[in-house]
Order: structure tokens, then sequence, then C-alpha cells
């Protein structure tokens, strides 16, 4: 997590995904589309933890997906190590694929319960790599080690595991072929909240240890800030901010990542009856229907007729700070 | 004063194929009128069901409400018929649930759902009660409240549904309101709408509120007072400022260092509380959290901890050891 060089592993470029909309029965016709990510530029730094922050529906899942390339992008380009992903053919894909693994939400839902824990963790050495069967034992035995499981676990099924231990399966399997990213998504929100302070003090030992890069997919804007160097906040398939932690939540330019930061629980009574929130009015506009010009001037507070008319430039507008608005400026307390 | 409600050694257990769970285990407190409680544990602390208990709405069989008395105005809930109960579920305590979608009739518009309550339990007639039903949603921020009322609930956000339920559980000015986790389905920012529409209300309506969540940092800046349950015991009680700052219970220490705080520099190692919630089939004999605590001897493995005064007569914790913790400065 310190030993950052400022290499980019991965460099997204003008990454746009849409989901087309067809009606009609018979003869269906394209209508629209769903913008869920909607030309969205960043890199990710070699051996940082990465964290993307937003509501539903913002689209943050489907960057995750989209940079593994579970959905081939509409356009745009992901370049990992001055190879565009986009433009590879499934073959060559799926050698690349063992650099990067995933990490998934439901801990239930992405373990094959009819599959022994040994099976699940050893999958992606089976398709990987060509190694013999005593060496994938010792590999498997390894790595559950390595998440802090017994490995005499290995013949055991997912239902005889709770949810935390499940997830530790889970993040096994996804290191089993030492990748280079690990697309973590949402991997602690159906964990309770004991169990999630276990598993992100693990995500963050097997970082070290490994010198794993994470990009970690939360709507947890304080685990986020905890685990992440930088952060990403997403509204409505855009990027909205992106900054270092620090700077993020202590100066933050755009309105929205001013009201989500202040939106966010502080469990300590002082601090919550002291400080002033935003609360935003109305919901998240359907990204069916995106607003025109600005994502966001349907529940900006200090939006005006220029956000109505023109989307803001996504720009840098300190040293690695990028941000996407008019009205961009540090928070009143600077001025 | 008098409390609103008592609850005296409430006792609540599952009959299942895998043995009986006992998921309440001798819950007792009083809540005043007007007062803001949190009840906060982790899944399966029993927080939920202690609240489906008070509203008699736990399914029998399999559940089973093995003791306990709930006073409520003057009556033991839990003696009355069912007849009875109805008068006053929904008119003096009502309950706003955690997933709003699954809540709400699907095929009945939310306008005649707000109604169904207002008819039945104010006498009010159809006209009345759509007029009461419009205020309602007016009062819970909901725009253009007399055409949303024609509306189905698939038509309404997750923020509107819940918003609707609110409508829903004030609509006969309850002086109980039981919200279970009513917004851990939602996104940060209308979780924040949520909660400073509830803490308006219950200002301006002057009812108790009981709010049921695993979120610390929601509850620190809205309740009063705390019950923090562990495996279907209250193992902590107190004011908001004992809970967060002079708790004595080392779940409550555990839970509160698991938490990272978005306020704090980051860079700190998170502060996790080892091992599982015990097993609600096989409760250990003595104390609940033994196998999790770092501060144990042996006998917390054999006897169990009742609550018993801490700092002062508010402030309640069920440990054997939490004089010796403070002492040790831990």
């Amino acid at each position: 997590m310190n030993n950052i060089d400022n290499q980019p592993l991965f460099q997204i470029k003008n990454l746009k995904k849409y989901f087309p909309v067809h009606q009609g029965l018979i003869f269906s016709r394209h209508v629209k589309d769903v913008k869920a990510v909607d030309d969205i530029s960043f890199d990710i730094i070699k051996g940082e933890t990465l964290g993307l922050v937003g509501e539903t529906g913002c689209g943050k899942t489907t960057v995750g997906r989209t940079i593994l390339q579970l959905y081939r992008p509409t356009s745009g380009k992901i370049l990992f190590e001055d190879t565009d992903l986009a433009l590879l053919q499934e073959n060559d894909l799926c050698r690349i694929r063992s650099r990067m693994q995933m990490i998934f939400q439901d801990p239930y839902a992405s373990l094959n319960p009819r599959m022994t824990v040994g099976s699940i963790i050893s999958a992606p050495l089976d398709v990987h790599t060509s190694l013999t069967k005593k060496e994938k034992q010792d590999r498997v035995q390894e790595l559950l080690r390595i998440v802090g499981l017994n490995p005499d676990f290995v013949n055991r099924y997912p239902h005889e595991f709770s949810g935390g231990q499940r997830q530790r399966i889970g993040i096994a399997r996804a290191l089993a072929v030492s990748p280079d990213l690990v697309i973590c998504d949402e991997p602690i929100s159906s964990l309770d909240v004991s169990i999630q302070a276990q598993v992100v003090n693990l995500l963050e030992e097997l970082q070290s240890q490994l010198g794993l890069t994470y990009l970690f997919i939360a709507h947890d804007l304080s685990m986020v800030r905890h685990i992440s160097d930088r952060m990403v906040v997403m509204y409505l398939g855009k990027i909205m901010e992106l900054a270092d932690r620090n700077t993020i939540y202590l100066r933050p330019y755009h309105p929205y990542t001013r009201a989500l930061m202040s939106a966010v629980p502080i469990p300590d009574p002082d601090i919550a009856s002291r400080r002033e929130r935003i609360i935003l009015k109305g919901d998240i506009p359907s990204p069916l229907n995106p607003p025109q010009g600005c994502n966001f001037n349907t529940r900006c507070p200090i939006a005006t007729e220029l956000c109505f008319q023109s989307e803001p430039e996504y720009r840098e507008i300190e040293p690695n700070h990028f941000v996407a608005c008019h009205y961009a400026e540090p928070p009143m307390n600077e001025k | 004063m008098e409390p609103l409600i008592r609850i005296d050694d409430l006792k609540t257990r599952f009959h299942t194929e895998d043995g009986v769970v006992k998921a309440v285990n001798g819950v007792s407190y009083a809540m005043g009128p007007g007062e803001v409680l949190g009840v906060v544990g982790e899944s399966g602390c029993g927080k939920s069901v202690h609240a489906l208990s008070i509203m008699r709405l736990i399914q029998i069989p399999p559940g089973e409400i093995e003791s306990g008395e709930i006073w409520f105005g003057g009556q033991d809930l839990l003696k009355l018929s069912d007849k009875d109960m109805r008068e006053i579920r929904g008119k003096d305590i009502a309950m706003v649930f955690q997933d709003p979608m699954s809540s709400l009739n699907p095929v009945f518009t939310v306008g005649y759902q707000i109604m169904e309550a207002l008819m039945l339990h104010k006498d009010l007639n159809q006209k009345a009660a759509k007029d009461r039903a419009a205020e309602l949603l007016s009062l819970v921020g909901i725009p253009e409240p007399t055409k949303r009322l024609d509306n189905y609930p698939h038509q309404f956000s997750g923020g509107m549904r819940q918003r609707a339920m609110i409508a829903m559980a004030l609509s006969c000015d309850p002086k109980l309101l039981i919200a279970d986790e009513p917004t851990t389905a939602l996104d940060v920012t209308i979780q924040a709408q949520i909660i400073s529409l509830v803490v308006k209300l219950q200002q301006e309506l002057g009812m108790a509120v009981m709010w049921i969540t695993h979120d610390l940092g929601i509850v620190a800046e809205m309740v009063h007072k705390i019950n923090v349950m562990y495996a279907g015991f209250i193992i902590e009680r107190g004011n908001v400022t004992d809970i967060f700052k002079q708790n004595r219970h080392p779940y409550t220490k555990g839970l509160l260092g698991s938490l990272p705080r978005i306020d704090e520099a980051p860079g700190t190692k998170l502060v996790s509380i080892p091992g599982l919630p015990p097993d609600l089939c096989h409760l250990p004999e003595g104390c609940p959290f033994y196998a999790r605590c770092t501060f144990r001897e042996d006998r917390c493995k054999f006897e169990r901890p009742l609550l018993e005064q801490a700092d002062h007569p508010d402030h309640l914790v069920a440990c054997w050891r939490w004089k010796e913790i403070v002492a040790e400065g831990a």
C-alpha cells in the first residue's frame, strides 16, 4: 500500500458501456441505451487501492466488470501493459485473465454449493496452470492458510461455512493464480460489522505481503476511505471527482462529493450533533433518461442555468485531483 | 415518570428441525413517552425478533413467546386476544420494516394501503381517509401527494417507498414507532433524508421511537438511549454518551473498534472481534460473548453475568469483569 511508484497498471480511457433497450416482440428495434458507464477515464496505479464509490445504479459494478471484459465495452480503451483489452479476442483474453481476478459481493451466490472448497479454489489453477495434482493440493492448502482458514477444510462444502469464512474462500480463489489486479466488488457489504473488519484487515495484510493492486468497489464510504489510497466518486455513469482519500474527504470540490461525505453517519454523538449535513433533495434520475447538461443538476444545491445547458468537463483542477463541475471550488472554510 | 412500555424478561424461541433456536433470552427494559431508543447488534442478536414479539407478529408455530410480560397502556400485550391486539397494532404501536418493496402490497395503490388503516382504526369514510392520506404523504415529503396516491408501489423509488411506509405507520398517530433497519436498503444520501425526516417528525409529534439497526453511526446522532444486544441478551444499556464514550462491555468496545470512521485519518488497523457469534441452538452456559472475549476468565465460562449498574443508575452492563477492565485502563 505504501510503495506506490506511480506506474499505472491499468489505464482506462474514455470507457463507455451502453446496454441497449429493445422494444417490440417480433420486430424488435433498438430504441435507446442505458448509459451505465459514460465516457470515464482513470488510471489504476500499481500497488495501490483505488476505491470506487457511488450510489445504487451509478455504474460502479459495470466499471469493474468492463475492466475484466466480462462486459465488452461499447467504446474506449482499457490499457494493461500496452495491450488494449477491449480489442483482444477470447483466446488471448483467457490468458490475460489470470492476471486480474474478482472477489464478489455475495459469498453465498458466488460459491458453487456442489463443489468442495478444494475444487473451488483449484478451479482457476486447472484453467490457467499446468500444475500436477499434488502441486495443486499443496497450493490450495497454502492459500487456505494465507486467508486464515484451516487447511484441513479442503473437503468441506460451502454450506458448512459462515459468511465471513465463505468470503475468505472467495479471496483464496481470487489469489490462486497470483493476479496483479483484484477487483473487489462490495466484498464486505453482506457481512456483519465485526466480520467486515476481519475481512478488511485480511485484504490489507494480503496486499502488503503479495504486492496486490485493488480496485475496491463499495458504497460504504467510511470503509472505502479506510482501505483506499485514492477514491473515485461516480454518479449516473460518470466520474464526479477523483482524488486521494484525504483530499476527497477534507477538501472535496464537487457539490455531490460534499453531500455524500456529509451524509455518512459518524459513530460519535458529540461530532454527530455538531456537524452540518447537506441533505440532497430527491432521488437519483433513471440512467435511461439522464438529465441534459450536468448529470447532477436535478439534485445539485448550486446548479445554475449553465449546468442545465452544458456538460462540465472532467479536468485536473490541481495535481492528481480531477473533478467534473462548472463550479468546482475548494470547500467554504478555505475561501 | 410512568413508562410508555415496559418489557419484563421476554423470551422468544423458535422450534426448528435443527433444535430450539433461543432468539431472545430474557430482555427487560422500559421506554418513556417520547423517548428515542436505539437497539443495536449484529444479525441474529435478537433485535428484530424482540421487536416482532412486542408487535405480536411472531408466527406461532414455529415461534413461541416462552415467557415475559409487555406492559403497554395498563395491559399485558402478551395476554391480549388477537382481536384486541389488532386494535393496538398499527394504531398505538406502528412499525416500519427494512425492505420497503416486500412490505408494500404490489397489487394495491399506495393510497389505498394508507387509507386502509385510517378507515379501520379511525372510522374515517373514504373521502376523509383520502384527504388524510394525501396530508400524510406531504408530511413525509412526497411531492404532488394527491396524484401520488393513485400510484402503485413499483412507481415509487426505494426512498419514496420507505417514506410511504412511514406515512402509513404515522397514519393513526402512534405512541410508539418501531423502525426495524428502515434505511439499510437505501443509499447514504437517501438514508440521510429518511433519518432527518424521522427526527423531525418525532420532535413534532412527540411519539416514542425504537430504532433498530446494526449501524452505530446512525444511532449516534438521533437517539437518547441505546440497548446493545448480543445472542438474544441485552449486554449493555445506557445513554448515548455512556455507550460511545464510557462503554464498559468488551463487545461494545469491539463493535466500535471495528467501525472505520470517515472523519478519522486512515492508516490505523481496525480492531476486529475474533470468531463468530454463538449458535443460538446451543447457547453457552456462561457469558454468551465468552468465546470471542479478550478479557475472559474461567468464571465467565460457567456463570452467566446479569445486567448490573455500571457508572450510574441508567447505565447497565452484563459483564463480570467490567470494573477490572476499567481499572486496567483498557
